[in-house]
């Protein structure tokens, strides 16, 4: 399927040859073991266990993610990629029958701890869902700002916010003639983007996105993979994506989930270039050369 | 591209000589019934449209079987008998349309959008007297109803699709029995519950009462599957933007639901608009305006009508046949209104 010594590396290169790969480099070596003490900053989930019922869905996944980096989850179908990002924003309760444990630090605060206000969790951990869904309710601008309403968040200039979280999600050009239309007047591709500028007026510190380009055509898909470019100095960026290619063209960090029947598992996280080239597990090689899966 | 020279066709569309094949099979169809009641003791107006439709269907099964085979020839038969139902359906409602305006008509008159019946009798002529206190009662009283109906309606649909608490299942297994229950118990209900304990007169606020009764489970139940149709998207999306459930279900639910919400407030409305047995028995039925839903009898439009059958002189039931003319118009124009207002968002 892929041939990742053509496609990936090719990309890789090209995508980041004077800044993104040395900036691979560094967070490479300032890179601890997964589960080995707080980091301070970014998000880290300490041996996440979760449940539907009584199936035990996924098993003691550990992963620490950089503020600044962005980091691709793959896998094949079924092994549990975005129940482990519907954790780390608490959105994972709201399936009936779910349950988990573990933790999930965010600069070092347990989010599960008794007491927390989930809304502010979810402010700061911010999600982009694997369908566009745009609110049909509202206008384009109104989308945008939809999360300082529903967060009773104030704002002092609601036009320059709107223009910034449109522009950051590479909208901008494209809609500023038109913001009092309904959102669902726009192509699959420019809702997606609608609702990552959506998430980006909150100022969340990090975005899950859940294949966030699976519904969408090969250009907005390239739209939307710059715009995860341009976010990621700012940000930290996790992102499920069945796409491997698009894992090599947009993530700093690629973690591969398994699950052989029971539940997922994380085998292998590294570099992106490192997983894609030399993998140390068997398995991992096996699915990103598409021997499988 | 290719030279203009195709015309723009419809090449599944009948042609004009289909279309002359299906006149030409009903006129044979109604020939032969023609023929059939002259020649057969079957006599009526019955006997020639059953034989007529059975010789429609007859007809047309053996043209396409031959032309075209089997599967068209029983397509032909289904689409008969979808014909034939929807003769059955529609022409009884515009019979009863055309009805009502006919008799209607007679009764009439801008005076009666400005006079009450205080000083009239049953026996004083058309143009005198008129059925305002009733209007106005109707108004009232559903007002009241729908003051009352359209928050717990709502609630009541919004707890059972968003909430999903622990009572779910016994509240809609309430709705649906309340949406059964009989108009005449619900005025019984009033009645017994806090007419005669209580206030012990009949007053608008009780009719507007036992109306509540039958418009709460039908705008719960309507509520509740638009609420369902609703993508869960949409509430996810909502909650991960740092909403809380309160304020996603009011900022994002329910305004992505709004059309079929006021539909569902329609059709509650319209379903007791009409309603006579709960208002005979708690608004007793004034003949003067009163405005005032707290004291003294309140007439109603299906009262002013149900009054004006039993008196039974021919000025009277010329009367109640305005009512009801007025009466269809208003639940009429409603839906109209209902269509408009859920329309016009969507179609931007």
């Amino acid at each position: 399927m892929i041939n990742p010594n053509e496609d990936g590396n090719e990309d890789m290169e090209t995508k980041a040859s004077p800044s993104s790969l040395s900036e691979v480099a560094k967070a490479t070596q300032a890179r601890k073991e997964p589960g080995s003490g707080a980091l301070g900053v970014g998000l880290e989930a300490r041996s996440i266990h979760a449940w539907f019922g009584d199936k035990l869905v996924l098993r003691d996944i550990s992963l620490d993610f950089w503020s600044g980096t962005v980091t691709a989850l793959i896998g094949p179908s079924g092994c549990g990629k975005s129940t482990f990002i519907r954790t780390l924003n608490r959105m994972h309760e709201f399936i009936p029958g779910a349950a988990m444990a573990g933790e999930v630090l965010l600069n070092g605060q347990d989010i599960y701890e008794q007491g927390t206000d989930v809304t502010k969790i979810r402010l700061k951990v911010g999600m982009v869902f694997q369908k566009p869904n745009p609110f049909p309710s509202m206008t384009i601008a109104d989308n945008v700002l939809a999360g300082l309403k529903l967060a009773q968040l104030k704002s002092q200039n609601k036009d320059d916010l709107l223009e910034e979280c449109l522009e950051r999600a590479g909208l901008w050009n494209e809609v500023k003639d038109r913001l009092n239309a309904y959102g669902g007047s726009l192509s699959g591709g420019q809702q997606q983007r609608l609702c990552i500028a959506r998430s980006l007026a909150v100022r969340p510190e990090v975005l899950l996105m859940d294949e966030p380009c699976s519904a969408l055509d090969p250009g907005s898909t390239l739209k939307i993979e710059e715009t995860i470019q341009h976010l990621s100095s700012s940000m930290t960026i996790i992102i499920v994506t069945h796409n491997m290619q698009q894992a090599a063209r947009v993530s700093d960090y690629t973690g591969f989930f398994l699950s052989d029947g029971g539940p997922g598992e994380l085998v292998e996280v590294g570099p992106t270039s490192e997983i894609f080239s030399r993998p140390k597990d068997i398995r991992t090689e096996n699915y990103v050369t598409g021997r499988f899966g | 591209m290719s030279a203009p020279t195709l015309k723009p066709t419809k090449p599944w569309k009948l042609t004009s000589k289909q279309r002359a094949l299906i006149v030409g099979n009903l006129v044979i169809a109604a020939i032969i019934s023609y023929l059939i009641v002259l020649a057969t003791p079957m006599k009526g107006r019955l006997a020639y449209l059953s034989i007529f439709f059975i010789a429609t269907i007859l007809i047309n099964f053996s043209e396409n079987y031959f032309k075209r085979g089997l599967a068209a020839a029983k397509d032909s038969v289904a689409t008969s008998f979808a014909a034939a139902g929807l003769i059955i359906a529609v022409v009884p409602i515009f019979s009863i349309l055309l009805t009502i305006f006919d008799r209607g008509r007679a009764g009439l008159n801008f005076g009666l959008f400005l006079h009450d019946m205080k000083s009239n009798g049953p026996n004083d002529p058309l143009n005198q007297g008129g059925l305002l206190h009733a209007l106005v009662g109707s108004g009232i009283m559903v007002g009241i109803a729908l003051l009352i109906s359209l928050p717990i309606g709502i609630l009541t649909a919004i707890y059972l699709t968003e909430i999903k608490g622990i009572y779910s299942r016994p509240i809609k297994f309430l709705v649906q029995a309340m949406s059964g229950v009989p108009s005449i118990v619900a005025g019984l209900f009033i009645l017994s519950a806090i007419v005669f304990p209580i206030t012990k007169s009949s007053s608008g606020l009780m009719g507007g009462l036992a109306l509540s009764i039958l418009m709460i489970p039908t705008i719960a139940r309507t509520s509740e599957e638009v609420l369902l149709l609703i993508p869960n998207d949409l509430r996810e999306a909502g909650v991960a933007l740092g909403g809380t459930q309160w304020r996603t279900i009011s900022l994002i639910v329910v305004p992505a639901a709004k059309s079929g919400l006021i539909t569902a407030t329609i059709l509650g409305l319209a379903r007791v608009a009409g309603e006579t047995a709960p208002l005979v028995l708690v608004s007793g039925g004034g003949d003067a305006v009163n405005a005032n839903p707290f004291q003294s009898p309140m007439g109603s439009l299906p009262f002013y009508i149900w009054k004006g059958f039993t008196f039974g002189t021919p000025e009277s039931i010329a009367r109640s046949w305005a009512g009801i003319f007025v009466l269809l118009s208003l639940i009429f124009i409603l839906f109209i209104a209902a269509r408009t207002l859920s329309g016009s968002r969507s179609k931007k």
